[in-house]
């Protein structure tokens, strides 16, 4: 059975917001939104986002990671969101996996933001329903668009292309063998949601330099290090001792 | 990647780091702080600011010292092995030695040279087949002279240039300091790139493939912008070209109208002369001297220049002073204007330093109620904080709504692999009475009758920009202008031609842009490869095909320094600025702290206070934007937790930042990721109250602030003020201010409510301008 995420890979995500903003922007003009904004021009602006980039520190200096880390629904496969809804507005699409809101059925009582371990949902204060990432389900299977241009908005708008999208079930997908090879690793296990997203952590490249690969044979100093021999004619003791 | 924040180069940058992370290349950040592309590099170096030539120095003292340079390519592409004048007695000490060479027409820079040739023991022609110069040693010519090649000087320079010496500046540890260098000198020459492309360098030598070292450096602003940042960049330049990877696969490539000679080029009038009332100026507005004659001077050694640029203050400041052209229009120094238009720089604000004096300048009046500054025309398409300053806004549109061009005559958007240039079509009409700034200068310089825009009898030539970018030619029937795409009458000739009347549509056709992509053969080593040169001289990209050697050692500083000496028959400069230019003018890099930090008691003002722009908002005008400024609503001075906790400062207080020459109040952010010697914040995030149509209490303007009021433009020099820049290039150093920073205490806010310092009274809408709704629910693509 299929079941669409996002794969996001730490290792190259420099944390540049475009995701956040291509979010919105197709979002919001689509079937999920408007994404409101309140005091969008004042104090304390505040609006709705399926798709935010927190970033953080690790370590102390100088030993520090700075991690750019963006977060929207996982897409749980045992979605603690969606038992909770007393109106059966949270759902799981079992065709793909998405989790989705029917915002006709949602009633703004915030139990299922409760319920997410991860934080994912925001409740939009205009509409009063509860939005998040629909896998921009109104691009992936819009087949109007370009076969290329049938994926997250956000995915499209990676610069760094840290954000991959596909069917973590299929294990010869472009994600799943990303999860497979490069450690990827689901968010707080421990909560036994199962996300479907997963992200990749950071890779390290090192230069191991053995002390006799300092100097090669080759070195230019030896022929740099020669010095011009002296005239003939210039003075030596050849020309004042006796013995 | 040294000296580059976060907003620099924006998605290009993403998309290569993106790509050399997953090939496998090894990224390392020298920063002093660790955020946006730092965050991904398998290594970060913590740096001081404006440390860094000392570092670059130390790198080049153990390249040498282990023998990592790349000899080949330095005798080859480089002056290393040319022999100069050491004979301090004489005038041409520090020059490089001259003899006859036959020289063909169209050469302006003869390869008469000198090597030392190490298999005959004698002075030769460069680059004889056969001979190969000593790089190392003393050696006296026939008549006795003593002469140096440039690569001993250098190794002299940089003897006493150890790691142990850079930790002490840098405060990065000796063994990391040798561990980089071992790095970039054992990948350069045991990683090599071959690729079967054939080319011809410029002695006429074939080669059948291109080698390349694998050593890339990406430098910006973090290194330039500060009052050594020209020696630094010359260290880095060097160091690049002692592991051979300029213009090589893996290493720094040109791009298109690059590689360029320096000198010849194009060069300001040297003469006030050139300055006459209802005349056009006589000559380029910017230029690239190359010798004191070239200066922009009057007789007595002063600038003519109001930003005294290319003058011997700062000699080579080929990009002007605009940091000082307000205040030196205030003083009067080098004399009073009666017009300043400033076009899209935001100089009451963000974009000066010292912001609080410049924002009295701008108002200031003289004695009999004039004021000093006159009439102010800002053109802006953004309620900024400069336009509250105006007599008179020139409204602008965005790049949305007008034509554009990235020329090649100015900063084309080039690749590697050839030149490339674009344009801009508008998608919107123009809102209001908005009007594109291209169409004002048009109307102006038309009105003006400058000889570009109209005929010889004073008609209009142009009907308007994108008729004045199609037809304009550097001089008649020259075949070049702006665009290099598209040329000829019917779009058939590239780079140059004559003007096509339908270049813009052939343009927007392409996606607005023209990619020349150059043989492959022509695609390296640009700077010695015979086939480039000579394509670049037949389609006017240069006016000379001689090869571009490296310099290792400058021909041009030592010019200067010569005068500022006495020497020579140039212009000499006035006896104040004479041991300026002596000391900065140097051949060769050096390190000397930058000149505000020599100015500066540093138990007084122990920290180095630095900004960078964040990647989600690179302009100012971007916090009118409603998301954006979600994700940026108001800024705080990052501090390292340790130096914070000595000084009793929490995560989030209100502290005092102080310099020398001013002070502000903020939030500061306990943080891991910044040098403890540092302490930095983004910048153009804090806003004066009530501008770019944001509310009063927007928290911008309330809990945001700028770092610039701290910094200023000038520096005490003796009796006398010099501009806060590069001695050699007037570069505004951004970086360089010192500061101290204490907890705000208890009592000293009357109200308990805290917003930063200083304030200003706010801003008022003007007419027209509407009030903006409580909730936005942006729905794109719904038509009206």
């Amino acid at each position: 059975m299929t079941q669409l995420a996002l794969v996001i890979d730490l290792n190259v995500c420099v944390g540049c917001h475009a995701c956040v903003t291509s979010c919105k922007e197709w979002n919001t003009s689509g079937g999920a939104g408007t994404m409101g904004d309140q005091n969008p021009y004042g104090a304390d602006p505040t609006g709705t986002f399926f798709n935010r980039v927190q970033t953080f520190e690790v370590g102390e200096f100088p030993n520090t990671e700075t991690v750019h880390f963006p977060k929207s629904c996982l897409h749980c496969e045992e979605p603690p969101c969606v038992p909770v809804c007393p109106t059966g507005a949270s759902y799981k699409r079992k065709e793909d996996g998405i989790v989705l809101v029917d915002y006709d059925k949602c009633i703004g009582c915030k139990y299922c933001s409760w319920a997410c371990p991860y934080g994912a949902r925001e409740l939009d204060e205009q509409q009063r329903v509860m939005k998040k990432c629909t896998l921009c389900v109104d691009r992936i299977y819009d087949m109007t668009m370009a076969p290329e241009d049938r994926k997250p908005s956000c995915v499209k708008a990676c610069p760094t292309s840290a954000r991959l999208f596909g069917d973590v079930h299929d294990p010869a997908s472009e994600v799943s063998v990303a999860i497979r090879e490069s450690g990827g690793y689901a968010l707080m296990p421990e909560w036994g949601t199962h996300p479907a997203n997963h992200y990749l952590p950071r890779r390290k490249t090192r230069i191991k330099i053995h002390e006799d690969e300092l100097e090669r044979a080759d070195n230019p100093l030896k022929v740099d290090r020669q010095l011009p021999k002296p005239a003939m004619a210039e003075p030596t003791l050849d020309d004042v001792t006796t013995w | 990647m040294i000296g580059t924040a976060e907003d620099h180069h924006s998605n290009p940058l993403k998309i290569a780091l993106s790509k050399f992370k997953r090939d496998g290349g090894r990224f390392i950040s020298i920063n002093p702080v660790r955020t946006g592309y730092s965050a991904i590099a398998d290594e970060w170096v913590p740096i001081r600011p404006g440390t860094d030539g000392a570092l670059l120095l130390a790198i080049i003292h153990e390249i040498i010292a282990t023998g990592l340079y790349d000899r080949e390519f330095l005798v080859q592409y480089s002056n290393a092995g040319q022999l100069i004048n050491v004979d301090e007695s004489n005038d041409e000490f520090g020059f490089f030695v001259r003899t006859e060479v036959p020289t063909e027409e169209a050469c302006y820079e003869p390869q008469d040279k000198l090597w030392w040739d190490r298999t005959t023991d004698r002075a030769v022609v460069t680059h004889q087949p056969g001979a190969d110069p000593f790089l190392l040693g003393e050696f006296n010519l026939p008549d006795g002279t003593p002469v140096k090649p440039a690569f001993q000087l250098l190794h002299e320079r940089v003897k006493e240039y150890t790691p142990e010496w850079a930790a002490q500046i840098t405060g990065i540890p000796a063994e990391t300091i040798r561990r980089l260098a071992h790095e970039m000198g054992v990948t350069a020459r045991d990683q090599k790139i071959e690729l079967p492309i054939a080319w011809t360098d410029s002695w006429g030598k074939e080669h059948d493939t291109v080698t390349g070292n694998p050593v890339a450096f990406h430098a910006m602003r973090g290194l330039a912008a500060h009052s050594n940042g020209f020696q630094t960049i010359r260290a880095m330049s060097i160091l690049m070209s002692l592991l051979g990877t300029i213009d090589r696969p893996g290493g720094f490539r040109h791009k298109a109208p690059f590689p360029r000679p320096i000198p010849p080029c194009a060069r300001t009038p040297n003469d006030p002369r050139a300055v006459q009332p209802n005349r056009p100026l006589d000559g380029m507005a910017l230029g690239w001297p190359s010798d004191p004659d070239d200066l922009f001077v009057n007789p007595d050694g002063s600038p003519v220049r109001i930003d005294k640029a290319f003058s011997w203050e700062y000699p080579l400041s080929v990009h002007g002073l605009m940091h000082n052209a307000i205040t030196n229009a205030w003083r009067g120094d080098p004399y009073r204007i009666d017009t300043l238009l400033i076009f899209m720089a935001n100089m009451a604000w963000n974009s000066t330093m010292n912001a609080v004096e410049v924002r009295k300048m701008l108002n200031d009046k003289t004695e009999d109620g004039e004021y000093k500054i006159p009439f102010l025309v800002v053109c802006d398409a953004f309620h900024s904080e400069m336009t509250a300053f105006a007599d008179l806004i020139l409204p602008d549109t965005t790049y949305l709504e007008r034509h554009d061009v990235m020329s090649m005559l100015d900063r084309p958007i080039s690749e590697f692999d050839g030149p490339v240039d674009s344009v801009r079509v508008p998608i919107l009409p123009p809102s209001g009475d908005c009007k594109p700034f291209q169409e004002v200068l048009i109307e102006l310089g038309t009105r003006l009758k400058l000889p570009a825009f109209v005929t010889r009898e004073g008609a209009r030539k142009f009907r308007d920009y994108p008729d004045f970018i199609v037809n304009w030619e550097s001089e008649p029937g020259s075949g070049i202008g702006f665009l290099a795409g598209w040329r000829g009458k019917g779009g058939e000739k590239s780079l140059r031609g004559e003007p096509n009347p339908n270049q813009w549509e052939m343009y927007r056709k392409n996606n607005c842009v023209f990619h020349y992509e150059l043989p492959k053969s022509y695609q390296y080593m640009r700077n010695w490869n015979k086939g480039y040169l000579e394509w670049s001289q037949r389609n006017r990209v240069t006016r000379y095909a001689e090869p571009i050697l490296i310099h290792l050692y400058s021909e041009v500083l030592q010019r200067f320094r010569a005068a500022a000496q006495g020497k020579g028959f140039s212009r000499k400069p006035p006896e104040s600025l004479k041991k300026r230019v002596e000391t900065y003018f140097d051949p060769l890099p050096f390190y000397y702290d930058p000149l505000e930090a020599q100015l500066t008691d540093k138990h007084k003002y122990p920290l180095a206070a630095v900004t960078q722009r964040p990647m989600a908002m690179y302009h100012s005008w971007d916090s009118q934007n409603a998301w954006l400024r979600q994700i940026h609503t108001h800024n705080y001075l990052y501090v390292n937790a340790r130096t914070a906790l000595r000084q009793g400062i929490a995560d989030g207080d209100w502290i005092w930042v102080e310099s020398q020459w001013g002070k502000v109040k903020c939030m500061a952010r306990h943080s891991e990721a910044v040098e403890p010697g540092t302490v930095w914040t983004w910048n153009a995030i804090g806003k004066a109250a009530g501008a770019w149509n944001l509310t009063p209490d927007a928290n911008e303007s309330q809990k945001g602030f700028l770092l610039n009021h701290l910094i200023s433009e000038e520096l005490p020099d003796g009796g006398s003020r010099i501009s806060n820049s590069d001695p050699i290039t007037g570069q505004a150093a951004w970086y360089d201010v010192r500061v101290r920073i204490s907890k705000v205490g208890a009592g000293e806010t009357a109200t308990g409510v805290q917003n930063t310092s200083p304030q200003f009274e706010p801003m008022k809408p003007y007419p027209g301008m509407k009030t903006r709704a409580a909730i936005l629910a942006f729905f794109g693509g719904k038509s009206k």
